[in-house]
C-alpha cells in the first residue's frame, strides 16, 4: 500500500475497509493546510473507511479551545472538529510531547481526544494501511 | 513503515518530530530528499541526530539529491544512497510510507 494510489481506485465499491490515518502538524490559518486537510478527512467519510486523525507538533494548535476569527476575516473552521463525531470519525489522537511543549493539555482542546506518548503514536502509525499528512 | 523527509532540519523541525516519532516507535526506515539530504552529513548537528538512531532504523539518502548539494563527500557512514528507481523499491518494500510535510 501506498499513498500515491491511497487506496481508493482499488477498492472502489468492493467493500474492503482500510486504515487511513490524517496526520495534522500545521497551525491553524497561517496556512491552508489545517483546512484543507480538514476537507480531505470530510470527504473521506463518505468512502467508509476506517479514518483516524492525528494530531502532532503545531497541528495541535487546531484543537485549542476559543478560537475566533472575525476580525481575521477568515473562516473559523475549528466547530468543524465538533462534527467528525457525527461522520463517524471519533479517533483523534494527540501528542502529548507535542502538548507539552506548547505549555497546552487536553483540557485546553475543543473536543475530546487520545493523548499518546511518541512512542505510542509512532507504534499506531505502523499499523494503518494509508498515513496521509498535512 | 517508510518515513520521508524532504526539509532542511536547519530551518525546521521536521525531521527531529518524525526522529521523536519514529525511534520510540523503533524500526522502520528514513529516506531524505530534497533538502532533507542536509541531514546526512557528518560533523552536523542534525547529522549527529541521525547518527544516533541509525542503530533503529535503516536510514537512505536519494543520491540525486546529495549530488545536485555538492554534499556526496560528507555523508555520515551507514546512510544509503538510492536513485529513484530504489526511491521506488523503498515504497514498495514497505507496508505503508508517511511523508512528512
Amino acid at each position: 500500500m501506498n499513498e500515491t494510489t491511497g487506496g481508493i481506485e482499488d477498492d472502489e465499491g468492493s467493500g474492503i475497509v482500510k486504515k487511513f490515518m490524517f496526520v495534522n502538524r500545521k497551525a491553524p490559518y497561517g496556512t491552508i493546510y489545517a483546512l484543507e486537510g480538514l476537507e480531505v478527512v470530510l470527504i473521506s467519510a463518505a468512502f467508509d473507511q476506517d479514518v483516524s486523525m492525528a494530531f502532532l507538533d503545531d497541528g495541535v494548535y487546531q484543537l485549542v479551545k476559543g478560537q475566533h476569527t472575525k476580525a481575521l476575516a477568515v473562516k473559523n473552521f475549528s466547530p468543524t472538529y465538533r462534527a467528525l463525531e457525527g461522520y463517524d470519525i471519533e479517533k483523534l489522537y494527540v501528542e502529548r510531547e507535542s502538548l507539552e511543549m506548547r505549555g497546552l493539555n487536553a483540557d485546553d482542546l475543543l473536543v475530546p481526544v487520545e493523548v499518546l506518548s511518541s512512542a505510542a503514536m509512532g507504534d499506531l502509525m505502523k499499523t494503518q494501511d494509508v498515513v496521509i499528512g498535512f | 513503515m517508510l518515513h520521508i523527509v524532504n526539509k532542511s532540519p536547519f530551518e525546521n523541525t521536521t525531521l527531529a518530530s518524525c526522529l521523536r516519532v519514529v525511534c520510540k516507535g523503533g524500526g522502520g526506515a528514513l529516506l531524505l530528499i530534497e533538502d532533507g539530504v542536509y541531514a546526512a552529513t557528518k560533523n552536523s548537528v542534525a547529522g549527529n541526530a541521525v547518527h544516533d538512531v541509525m542503530g533503529d532504523i535503516q536510514v537512505y539518502a536519494l543520491w540525486p539529491d546529495v549530488e545536485a548539494r555538492g554534499i556526496q563527500d560528507r555523508v555520515l557512514e551507514g546512510v544509503k544512497m538510492v536513485d529513484y528507481g530504489g526511491f521506488v523499491d523503498l515504497v514498495v518494500e514497505h507496508s505503508n510510507v508517511q511523508s512528512w510535510l
